[in-house]
């Protein structure tokens, strides 16, 4: 291994079996029943059809003070390969060499205890992140004045509201200062302060000389924050570039076309509950799904989605974005106060979220449509910000007499006097 | 809103090596070593949860040997007549029940440890050990407790502790392995198999009728003792007695020897099961 490399991957591959994923575990009763079936089974499908590979022939360097991201669709095998990395999983196969202490945001708030006060959560949670009692208490000050809580700090998090937990937590993981930090998708909870305080923390992290492996379904975080990105793809790792080239790569490779995206059963998390995803298509003015638009018709978008039970206060809404990674706008389905009030909450059923994109909105270039499923400050059911991307196409738009290319995400038809005085 | 001072990067050069393991693995103690404050932090954690849900705190840890005790007295000292070694039935049971009581909830709560902590397992390395390990060492606590009852019980008894007590660390030492090695083997056994969860409260009743608490080893007839001695609780009960009540040695020191060697290959084996098994915690739980 080189001297500055302090992560160093060479094939690495993880193997499920399908039970594991299905079932998680066995009884005891199976198991008798399964050691009589399996001579049987073994017989019968020769080739075993039982396992599947979640990642596979993975090798990859990490050089001291890199800042790498990992990118892919859900299901691609980015969670499972930080795992590997940080040791809660093993490989099936293959070896990785990681020097110096590792510290993994995985989630934040693993192992808070709902009945022990903001304080002893402090210590508590710190020490299983890997900090000494005594980092943890030379840090508590600083801990307390980031995370704003002092006054409740003796009371038990259970009586927290979700964004005291999130910021307490958030704030405890943030003062670990391990070598190497192993980040995955702490930037998808959280409000909008919440999600700055992070990034921030993370620039700080990336510039003061540390490695850092980060994943994140956030184009516009990766960018800002990371050098390099590989890019995994069903398991493989498909592509290794520096940030940009890799977004746009990945950003024009790895969408379904035709202006529709599909879930699959693997892509869903299985936090999303009674809330499944199904589909999210773009429609033109005639009505035809594709990805293909123009910006002086109005765009028509539709989200699918099956709910096994009721959620109060659902709400599943849109983000658009730049390929570049800037928001264009975020819209939610109860946004209208008449609607928001009809709908405190949505029965089991078969849905479509349909909302139309006006014409004369949208300036020429691809645009990603992302799509989220949410209870306000309760829950995030379901996110995908890369759902499905769109080509906007300028053509008959007003001023394209001249020809030119305009600053802007926004090309609207404004109303226009000229006064002679 | 103050911001956060990152420090600059320490550089150390240890190197993890992450690889698939196969056949026996070194049981890597240094590792848990490193860990060490953790596993003062889950103790911690246990007792401070434990002692703050319920009132009656302290008080639980007391009652549960003292009721037991009564009930036996009542029933097997009073109306069966078990003969008890020559000291009064009430602290000849009570005796026994402080250790016993130690083991039986060590074992139920290390081994239901691993499904517990399932969240944070699955989300964090550590030494998986901790947790099962802390949960026996958190009930350490409620032995203690119960124990000084039982100095209390002594002066009233007047029974005056002769230098067999010199023996008793051991003992308690004894039975910490004892409960730690079965509640190792059961945490993994049920992180593996769910249904192993409806044995465990079998497994604890069943335990304690084949060890001499309600009764003493001296009413098990001569040729079965060697069987009975098998037992690792069979040493460690009348161990107690023979040390604190100064009751005539009915195990011998063979029959001690066995009883601790027993406990002594429950542990090793174990450790050595747990940690085989701990690779694939995460991806089971």
């Amino acid at each position: 291994m080189n001297k500055d490399t302090v992560v160093s991957v060479n094939n690495i591959g993880k193997q499920y079996n399908i039970f594991t994923e299905v079932n998680r575990y066995m009884t005891l009763r199976d198991k008798i029943v399964d050691t009589i079936k399996t001579p049987i089974r073994t017989l019968m499908h020769p080739t075993g059809s039982q396992s599947f590979w979640a990642l596979r022939n993975i090798s990859f360097d990490v050089e001291r003070g890199n800042v790498l991201g990992i990118i892919g669709k859900n299901g691609a095998g980015k969670s499972t390969l930080l795992k590997i990395l940080s040791r809660v999983v093993e490989p099936t196969e293959g070896r990785a060499e990681i020097r110096g202490r590792v510290g993994t945001l995985l989630e934040v708030g693993t192992g808070f205890h709902p009945e022990l006060t903001g304080r002893e959560n402090i210590y508590l949670n710190g020490a299983i992140l890997g900090m000494k009692r005594v980092d943890i208490e030379r840090k508590f000050d600083e801990i307390v004045a980031f995370s704003e809580i002092e006054q409740f700090l003796d009371t038990p998090v259970k009586r927290y509201s979700s964004g005291m937990y999130m910021r307490l937590a958030f704030s405890v993981s943030a003062h670990l200062e391990p070598e190497i930090l192993i980040v995955d998708e702490v930037l998808a909870v959280g409000d909008a302060e919440f999600q700055r305080k992070c990034l921030g923390k993370m620039s700080d992290v990336a510039g003061s000389g540390r490695t850092v492996l980060f994943v994140s379904h956030n184009m516009s975080a990766v960018l800002r924050l990371t050098h390099e990105c590989i890019i995994l793809e069903h398991g493989k790792m498909v592509k290794r570039a520096p940030s940009q080239e890799a977004v746009d790569y990945y950003l024009s490779k790895d969408y379904e076309q035709g202006g529709e995206r599909r879930w699959k059963a693997e892509e869903i998390p299985a936090g999303a509950g009674p809330f499944r995803p199904i589909a999210v298509r773009l429609r033109n003015a005639q009505n035809v799904v594709t990805d293909s638009l123009r910006s002086v018709d109005p765009i028509t978008v539709e989200f699918e989605y099956e709910l096994d039970s009721t959620i109060p206060g659902l709400r599943t809404g849109i983000y658009l974005a730049t390929t570049r990674g800037d928001f264009v706008f975020t819209s939610f389905d109860t946004d209208e106060l008449s609607r928001f009030d009809s709908y405190t909450e949505r029965k089991s059923g078969h849905y479509i979220s349909r909302c139309t994109i006006p014409g004369n909105m949208l300036n020429d270039g691809r645009y990603v449509l992302g799509v989220n499923a949410s209870v306000f400050k309760m829950k995030s059911y379901f996110t995908d910000q890369n759902a499905v991307i769109m080509d906007v196409n300028i053509s008959g738009a007003p001023g394209m007499q001249w020809g030119e290319s305009r600053q802007g995400v926004v090309r609207p038809a404004l109303e226009w006097e000229i006064i002679r005085k | 809103m103050r911001e956060i001072t990152t420090e600059p990067a320490k550089i150390t050069d240890d190197v993890v090596v992450i690889q698939p393991v196969r056949g026996l693995v070194a049981l890597n103690l240094k590792e848990v070593w490193r860990y060490r404050e953790l596993i003062y932090f889950f103790t911690w954690r246990d007792l401070k949860v434990r002692y703050k849900q319920s009132v009656l705190g302290v008080l639980w840890a007391i009652l549960q040997p003292l009721m037991s005790m009564v009930v036996f007295t009542i029933f097997f000292g009073g109306l069966a007549k078990v003969p008890s070694d020559g000291v009064p039935y009430p602290i000849f049971s009570y005796a026994a029940l402080v250790p016993w009581t130690f083991f039986a909830a060590a074992l139920d709560k290390s081994a239901r440890s691993m499904l517990t902590s399932g969240n944070m397992i699955s989300k964090i390395y550590f030494p998986r050990i901790i947790v099962p390990l802390s949960s026996v060492l958190a009930n350490l606590v409620d032995f203690f407790i119960a124990f000084s009852i039982l100095i209390v019980m002594m002066f009233m008894y007047h029974i005056v502790p002769t230098f067999n007590l010199l023996w008793l660390p051991l003992f308690l030492l004894l039975s910490i392995i004892t409960a730690l090695g079965v509640g190792l083997w059961l945490s993994a056994l049920l992180v593996m198999y769910r249904d192993f969860g409806y044995l465990l409260g079998y497994i604890a009743t069943f335990w304690q009728y084949v060890s001499p608490v309600i009764y003493s080893s001296s009413l098990v007839p001569q040729k079965w003792l060697l069987l009975f001695s098998l037992n690792p609780m069979t040493g460690i009960i009348e161990g107690f007695r023979w040390a604190l009540l100064g009751t005539a040695r009915v195990v011998t020191p063979i029959m001690f020897v066995i009883s601790a060697s027993i406990s002594i290959v429950l542990f090793i084996t174990g450790l050595y099961y747990f940690r085989r098994m701990e690779r694939i915690f995460a991806d089971m739980i």
